[in-house]
C-alpha cells in the first residue's frame, strides 16, 4: 500500500463517526464531503479536529475552507505533514 | 379539557438504571448513596452521593455512537429514561431513526444546572487557555440550557412544543405540571416530560460550599441521606433523570396503551420571596397555595389523598414541609396521608429530582407498595405527630391517590396528584 492509500484509508477512517453514507456509496478520492457524505459546516469542524489529532497536523482557516473531496484532504493531509515535520 | 393520563415511564437512578432495576430497589429500600474518592481528594465535606451506573450498552440502546460522543451526562441520562420511557409506552425506537416527525407530541423535559460538565470539563479550559478553536462543534448544544429537550425531541421526531424548563429542585415535576397543562388544554396528543441532571463535582461543589450538604456521614454512605432523622445532617448529592409519557386518554384508549395512572390535577406557585420566603427558603404561604390547588384541582378531598411523596430533603426544612402541608390539608395528624422521602434512598437528584420521584410515585401507585424511607429511625421530634404514617418499612399497601410536592430555590414550588385510572 503506497503513502497516499494509507493515509486515504486512514482519512476514511476517521470521518466515519461524522457521516451520513447513503448505502451503496463507496468512500474513494472523487468522494465529495459536504454532497456525498452529508457532512455539514460543524461536523467539518470536527472532522478537522480529528484529523489534526490523528495526523499531528495543525490545518488553518484557509486551507480548511477549500477541502471538498476526500482526495483534497489526503492532499492536504500530505502537504501539512511533510512541511510542518520539517518545521 | 382533555383528561390526562401516564403511559409510560423511564428512569435513570442512583439505585437503578431502569424500570424493573429502580423498582426492585423501591421495594427492598436499596440505597444508591455511595462514598466517592474523588470528592475525598477534592476537600468536599460530603463525600458521598448517588451517581447512577450506566454502562455502554444501556446507551448504545438509546443513543447513536456521534450522540454519545457529543453529549454530556446530563443529556445521556435524559436519552436513557426517555427511550426507555417511549418504548415502555408502546412505541418503537432505535437510535438515530429517521421516523416521520410524530406532529401530535411535544416534550418538556428540563434541567437544574445542565451542562456543568462541558462547561468545566471542555469550555473553560480550552478556551481560557487560548485554545477556542479546539473546541468541538458541539459545545454550544452541550451547554445550552434545552440541550435536553432539543435532544428528546429529535430522538422521538417530536413536531408539538420541545422545551425545556428549569425551576432548580422543582423542575422535574413542574414539567409534568407544565405536560399535563399543555395536554390538557388539546394543544397536543402526548408529551414526553421529565428532567436530568448530570453528575458533576463542580455542581456538587455549589452546595457543598453552602453547608447544606451531609457532613460527618463520609463512613456511612447508606445512611448518609436521612430525610425526617432527628439526625439528618444535610442532603447528599444526587444525579440522574426520569421520564413520564402523558398522553390524552382519547389517545391513550384509541391505541390499548396501557395506563400507569392518571392526572388529577397540578399547581405551580411561587412565594414571592416574602413572608419567610427567599431565594433559598420557601414563604410557607406559596407551598400551602401551591398544595391546596393542585388537590381542588384534582377534586379530591384532602383526606381521600392516600400518599405524599414528598420533596424531603434532609434538611431543617423536612420538618416545616410536613407542617405547612399538614396546615393545607386541615386535617388532625392522624388521618394524614402515607408519606415517605424517595431521596433517603437517592439523594437529591436537584433539578431531576421531582421527575424521577414521579417515577416512583406512580410505580408505588401501579404497584400496590410504599417504599420504606430509610435512615429515620431516629425520627425528629418535629414530626412525632405523624409517626405512624411516615413509612419506615416496605408496605403492603395499595395507595388510590398520590400527591408528588417539590420545592426549589426561587421560592418556587410544584405538586401534582396522581390517582389510579378508573373509567
Amino acid at each position: 500500500m503506497t503513502k497516499r492509500e494509507q493515509v486515504q484509508a486512514s482519512f476514511i477512517d476517521t470521518i466515519q463517526p461524522f457521516i451520513s453514507r447513503p448505502a451503496g456509496v463507496q468512500i474513494n478520492a472523487k468522494t465529495d464531503l459536504v454532497n456525498d457524505l452529508q457532512v455539514n459546516s460543524a461536523r467539518m469542524v470536527d472532522i478537522l479536529l480529528e484529523t489534526e489529532d490523528k495526523f499531528g497536523i495543525s490545518i488553518n482557516d484557509a486551507s480548511a475552507d477549500r477541502l471538498r473531496t476526500v482526495g483534497d484532504a489526503v492532499d492536504l493531509i500530505l502537504g501539512l505533514s511533510t512541511a510542518q515535520a520539517a518545521d | 379539557m382533555n383528561r390526562v393520563v401516564v403511559t409510560g415511564l423511564g428512569v435513570v437512578a442512583p439505585n437503578g438504571v431502569g424500570l424493573a432495576a429502580f423498582e426492585t430497589a423501591l421495594r427492598r429500600g436499596v440505597s444508591g448513596i455511595r462514598f466517592s474518592p474523588e470528592l475525598r481528594e477534592l476537600n468536599f465535606a460530603c463525600q458521598v452521593w448517588g451517581a447512577p451506573e450506566m454502562n455502554e450498552e444501556m446507551l448504545a440502546s438509546a443513543m447513536t455512537p456521534i450522540q454519545i460522543r457529543e453529549s454530556n451526562l446530563t443529556m445521556r441520562y435524559a436519552a436513557l429514561a426517555a427511550s426507555e420511557c417511549w418504548t415502555d409506552a408502546g412505541f418503537e425506537f432505535r437510535p438515530g431513526n429517521d421516523a416521520p416527525p410524530q406532529w401530535g407530541t411535544g416534550v418538556y423535559f428540563g434541567t437544574g444546572v445542565g451542562g456543568m460538565e462541558t462547561i468545566t470539563e471542555r469550555l473553560c479550559p480550552l478556551a481560557a487557555g487560548g485554545q477556542v478553536r479546539r473546541l468541538a462543534s458541539s459545545t454550544a448544544e452541550q451547554v445550552m440550557s434545552s440541550n435536553v429537550s432539543a435532544l428528546v425531541g429529535g430522538m422521538i421526531g417530536a413536531g408539538a412544543q420541545v422545551s425545556t424548563n428549569s425551576s432548580a429542585c422543582a423542575t422535574g415535576t413542574e414539567a409534568v405540571v407544565n405536560a399535563y397543562r399543555y395536554i390538557r388544554h388539546g394543544y397536543a396528543d402526548r408529551v414526553l416530560a421529565g428532567a436530568s441532571e448530570g453528575r458533576s463535582v463542580f455542581t456538587a461543589a455549589c452546595f457543598d460550599c453552602m453547608r447544606v450538604t451531609a457532613r460527618g456521614l463520609n463512613e456511612h454512605p447508606e445512611g448518609a441521606s436521612r430525610p425526617l432523622s432527628a439526625t439528618a445532617a444535610g442532603f447528599v448529592p444526587g444525579f440522574g433523570a426520569g421520564a413520564l409519557l402523558l398522553e390524552t386518554l382519547e389517545s391513550a384508549e384509541s391505541r390499548g396503551a396501557r395506563i400507569y395512572a392518571e392526572i388529577l390535577g397540578g399547581a405551580v406557585t411561587c412565594g414571592g420571596q416574602r413572608g419567610g420566603g427567599s431565594m433559598t427558603a420557601s414563604n410557607p404561604e406559596g407551598v400551602r397555595r401551591c398544595v391546596r390547588s393542585a388537590v381542588e384541582e384534582s377534586g379530591l378531598a384532602p383526606e381521600q389523598i392516600d400518599y405524599i411523596n414528598g420533596h424531603l430533603t434532609a434538611t431543617r426544612n423536612d420538618v416545616r414541609e410536613i407542617e405547612t402541608i399538614r396546615c393545607a390539608f386541615g386535617l388532625p395528624p392522624e388521618r394524614f396521608p402515607f408519606v415517605n422521602a424517595t431521596k433517603s434512598l437517592i439523594g437529591h437528584a436537584l433539578g431531576a429530582s421531582g421527575a424521577i420521584e414521579c417515577v416512583a410515585t406512580i410505580l408505588q401507585l401501579a404497584g400496590g407498595f410504599l417504599h420504606p424511607s430509610i435512615n429515620c429511625e431516629d425520627l425528629h421530634p418535629g414530626v412525632e405527630l405523624i409517626a405512624p404514617q411516615i413509612v419506615r418499612r416496605p408496605l403492603d399497601f395499595s395507595p388510590r391517590t398520590a400527591l408528588k410536592t417539590s420545592f426549589g430555590f426561587g421560592d418556587v414550588n410544584a405538586c401534582v396528584v396522581f390517582a389510579k385510572y378508573s373509567n
